[in-house]
């Protein structure tokens, strides 16, 4: 690291957790700092959490008091009290911690220019978990103009260990100069990952490894401190109360997860940094660095989906690199067993699945352009010049550059009607100002990349304190007498209030099950992996007798999917024809291939009744028998049906609610607190059912397009599975049910298939039902 | 997707026997009284755009486009000879200014093909009346009342908006969300008409106090009226 500063290089250094590369970031900055000690900003520091970068701060104050030396070092967030903010940009600490999301204000701001002229360094910490998606659009734009600012900036990266360097150099390159040099820090010892087994069978069903809470809680208890993780914020809820049924010793045990209340996430958060918890159970929300305590033990409900994930949450545990990682994963079904093996295996061969990086969001590029307006008057030709340096936007075409300048001004429609309240106005030199001052402060309200879902409060009593938040769709089912889990509680709902929910205490078991939502798709890699598992008898010996079981009786009965091939059952069950598609592309693409296939299937005069998606099949069943695959699995699904169904289908609704805001269309509801004169606000799907009538192509829909592709449909993945069918399907009709269908029609969440009349003709019999079980007279 | 040209409603819409009144809730969220030969509408909100985008948000500009698009539609397909807008016909009472050339050129034409009567609004009062019309702050017809807003210890039979009521039904799995009429035993108020009007949850705190009693949800469908009880009489 000394060396790439030395020669003025950006550099990424890769180094598994534990290594200290937090520290190493630093160690040319602290040395250039105690050599010439000087005032002003020297080097920036960007975390994708906030509470990283006060972990941050915390571990590089107490080296600099030992040794003395003159270097200040401050963090700013969204906590930080608004006198030190503007204390900040008056005098500026040498060393100054942040979030994408403060740079950029912190970038909005007119005197940002006077500010940064002096910056040396900035160091992105855990670069590979944030700069696939917006924020990383988001910091890339900051980083351009960063570096008009101070033209001399050295761009520092860290990150954990990943597959593929090379487009995160990319990334990390400003424009056409060289590209960063690459330092990477050996591997410490391998983890050691173990798969629990139950003494039983393991079961056909299920994703949380539910029945294994009794053996998990053996488990804690002989840890110092062990962290489970699950993969939804609902299956925290629900785990964490199964382990509490099984917890004889009464072992102090937490919950953390990111719908509680900051302040319970903070107490929980300091008991483990403290030592007084024993076991904590976490979703994503703890995967980041963060060292929070001596972890000796990680365990993984369900499976991991994904190898670089299981590889980071292994990394928990232990933060000495000369010792072995120890993990247990519980896998929840048949098929999650053979991925937890995949997951082991392919951490082993270092064998990690990494996200695409993709060009540039429109709507981040407008909310940056508005950004760079509210810190003073800019020429078009120099922004477009300046962007083009961030990697995600240096194929951006004017024309596209010019239509998201035209968002900003006047909404970027086609009709003029707003010319006399533009947002932007010309200079006699072409400069773009700002029309009036009040806009920066509505910018910097509305600023960020980060949508989250409308949301209500649960309160305790009218006046009591709130223990979090719960999506306003799950909020809105609930009804007085209800009873739900809630911050490891059961919760009684007693009222509405607004936006709260009012709750108190409730017993027993919750009489409103939450629904399982928001699973991550299985990666592709371990898709391929588990693929190798069922090809390969060899490994089957290794397996739980019943598994290898489960195989070899499919094997005798049916076929196996193969390594690269399209492989498809049918067999006719209850009256109707079951249809098989063995894809492995994962839970959304499966989840939309069954909305286009039922669709075909139903031009065909099918008459199909419903369909249901995991992540390695798709089944659907019908009244009539299909037979002729290629035209269901044709690729032109994609061109015709699908424009239609997204259009159609609540994703796209979704995704323009988080264009329009970050494209500053509509102001960000603040959480929890939406209801207050909702009459007065302005609903999103009015909107996007006016401007999609009138101006199907404007840049925020063309954007939510963008997203509901990759994100809610992945697109990508299903048009790769096409391709498949298109020449290697191989299908087999069946008697009966085959062993290898059983997991997937025992998965819940099923879909019945839509018809045209299906709401209203809902609305009827819902109404029917009413009126029977309610009129008085 | 194309929209397809709006059904002939009235003849099989459901009707609603009110305090000796026949009335007809439309799908659209207005009310036809044919004994009166008039279309009732409420919370038109009319350059609610425009009035954002001179905030600092610019909404799509085709709100009153698409409003009286709509509107006009239903004045042909009932053949009204009365037009009453019941309040908040537009966001502000600066709006009617702000109007561009179409959406004026359809106002006018409205106005020139019915009798267009302007109950005052709390956003819009009389300004509508610029337009063509005359404003009123309240109506009586044939026994009802007609006002902005519900009058909670009023005893006459009234007709109003101002509350943009909307029922959401989770049933099978699905969540649907529709406007709706909110009837109590005296009070019928319509749903918010506007495109870019939202809705208030009928189970909202506010049509308690506005609408004490017994009250009943009516989503109107092309043929049928669907009635879902909110609150049994206290």
């Amino acid at each position: 690291m000394l060396a790439a500063a030395a020669a003025g290089e950006h550099a990424l250094l890769i180094a598994p957790t534990g290594a200290g590369k937090t520290l190493a970031g630093f160690l040319p900055t602290l040395a250039a700092l105690a050599r010439a000690p000087r005032e002003g900003l020297h080097t920036l520091y960007v975390s994708p959490l906030k509470a990283l970068a006060a972990d941050v701060a915390r571990n590089l104050l107490a080296p600099i008091e030992e040794a003395g030396l003159p270097i200040s070092v401050e963090t700013r967030s969204g906590d930080t009290s608004s006198a030190a903010k503007a204390r900040q940009r008056q005098r500026p600490p040498n060393l100054l911690l942040t979030t994408p999301e403060s740079l950029s204000l912190l970038l909005s701001q007119p005197d940002s220019d006077r500010l940064f002229a002096g910056l040396d360094t900035i160091i992105i910490d855990e670069i590979h978990a944030f700069v696939h998606g917006k924020r990383g659009d988001q910091l890339a734009l900051a980083l351009a103009r960063l570096q008009a600012l101070a033209p001399g900036l050295r761009r520092v990266a860290l990150s954990a260990t990943i597959a593929d360097p090379a487009p995160f150099l990319d990334w990390l390159a400003p424009g056409n100069s060289a590209r960063p040099r690459l330092i990477t820090c050996p591997d410490g010892a391998p983890p050691i990952i173990e798969i629990l087994l139950p003494t039983e069978r393991i079961p056909w069903a299920g994703h949380a490894g539910r029945w294994a809470a009794p053996a998990v809680m053996r488990r804690i208890e002989q840890a110092r401190l062990a962290i489970v993780f699950v993969n939804t914020r609902a299956i925290a809820e629900i785990i964490f109360r199964d382990l509490w049924a099984e917890n004889e010793q009464a072992l102090p045990i937490g919950i953390h997860h990111g719908s509680l209340a900051p302040e319970a996430r903070h107490k929980v958060e300091a008991a483990m940094a403290a030592g007084r918890l024993r076991a904590i159970v976490a979703t994503a929300s703890l995967d980041l660095g963060i060292d929070w305590g001596d972890v000796d033990l990680v365990i993984q409900m369900g499976a991991p989906k994904g190898a670089a994930r299981l590889l980071q949450r292994t990394g928990r545990a232990n933060h000495r690199l000369d010792e072995p990682s120890r993990a247990l994963i519980v896998p929840g079904n048949r098929f999650e067993y053979l991925e937890a093996l995949a997951a082991r295996d392919a951490v082993a061969a270092h064998d990690l699945d990494q996200e695409t990086f993709r060009p540039g969001s429109l709507d981040t590029l407008a909310q940056a352009i508005f950004a760079r307006a509210a810190a003073g008057p800019f020429h078009p030709d120099a922004l477009f010049e300046e962007v083009r340096t961030a990697a995600p936007y240096a194929a951006l075409g004017r024309a596209e550059f010019d239509a998201a300048i035209d968002v900003v001004a006047t909404g970027g429609y086609a009709l003029r009607a707003y010319e006399r309240y533009r947002r932007l106005v010309a200079e006699p030199d072409g400069r773009l100002r700002l029309a009036h001052p009040r806009l920066a402060a509505q910018h910097r309200l509305n600023a960020g990349t980060i949508v989250e879902a409308v949301t209500m409060n649960v309160r305790f009593g009218r006046r009591g304190r709130t223990f979090g938040q719960v999506e306003e769709w799950f909020g809105a089912q609930l009804r007085v007498g209800d009873s739900f889990l809630f911050a490891g509680q059961t919760l009684e709902v007693t009222g509405f209030d607004q936006a709260d929910i009012l709750v108190r205490m409730g017993r027993g078991r919750p009489s409103v099950p939450t629904y399982v939502g928001g699973r991550m798709p299985l990666t592709t890699n371990l898709a391929r992996r588990v693929r190798g598992l069922l090809n390969a008898p060899e490994r089957w010996a290794e397996m739980p007798a019943d598994v290898a079981e489960w195989l070899s009786v499919q094997q005798a009965r049916s076929e196996l999917p193969g390594l690269d091939d399209l492989f498809i059952e049918t067999f006719p069950r209850d009256g109707r024809w079951f249809m098989v598609v063995y894809g492995f592309a994962g839970r959304n693409a499966h989840q939309t291939l069954g909305m286009l296939l039922t669709a075909r299937m139903a031009a065909a005069g099918l008459m199909p009744l419903g369909f249901v998606a995991s992540d390695y099949v798709v089944a659907a069943w019908s009244l009539q028998e299909p037979v002729d695959f290629a035209a269901l699995l044709s690729a032109e699904i994609l061109d015709e049906e699908l424009a239609d169904w997204v259009a159609a289908s609540p994703f796209l609704r979704r995704a323009f609610r988080e264009t329009a805001i970050i494209g500053g269309l509509i102001e960000r509801t603040q959480p929890g607190k939406h209801k207050t004169g909702k009459q007065l606000s302005v609903s999103s799907d009015l909107i996007f059912d006016v401007l999609r009538r009138h101006q199907p192509d404007h840049l925020l829909l063309g954007a939510a397009w963008a997203d509901a592709r990759h994100k809610l449909t992945d697109l990508e993945r299903l048009a790769a599975l096409l391709e498949t069918a298109a020449s290697r399907i191989r299908h087999r009709r069946l008697e009966r049910v085959s062993p290898l269908a059983v997991p997937v029609l025992l998965e819940i969440g099923r879909e019945s298939v839509p018809n045209a009349e299906a709401d209203t003709s809902l609305l009827i019999e819902a109404e029917a039902l009413a009126q029977e079980a309610m009129w008085l007279d | 997707m194309i929209d397809a040209p709006p059904p002939r409603v009235h003849h099989r819409a459901m009707p609603l026997l009110f305090h000796g009144q026949t009335l007809l809730p439309l799908p659209c969220g207005g009310l036809y009284w044919p004994a009166e030969k008039a279309l009732l509408v409420a919370d038109l909100h009319l350059e609610k755009a425009s009035h954002f985008a001179r905030k600092g948000w610019p909404l799509p500009p085709w709100d009153s486009e698409v409003t009286l698009a709509r509107l006009a539609d239903t004045l042909a397909t009932t053949g009204a000879a009365t037009l009453v807008c019941l309040g908040d016909s537009f966001h502000d009472a600066g709006g009617p200014a702000r109007m561009q050339h179409a959406a004026r050129a359809a106002l006018l034409a409205i106005a020139g093909a019915c009798r267009l009567v302007w109950v005052t609004g709390n956003h819009d009062g009389s300004s509508a009346a610029t337009l063509g019309g005359e404003a009123v702050a309240e109506l009586r017809l044939a026994g009802l009342v007609l006002r902005h807003e519900a009058v909670p210890h009023d005893a006459s039979p009234e007709l109003s908006g101002h509350f943009h009521p909307k029922i959401t039904i989770h049933h099978r799995g699905r969540r649907i969300s529709r406007r709706c009429f909110a009837l109590s035993d005296t009070k019928l108020v319509l749903p918010a008409y506007g495109s870019l009007a939202g809705g208030l949850a009928i189970e909202d705190i506010a049509f308690a106090d506005a609408l004490p009693g017994r009250l009943t949800a009516l989503v109107a469908e092309a043929d049928r009226l669907l009635r879902f009880p909110v609150r049994a009489a206290a």
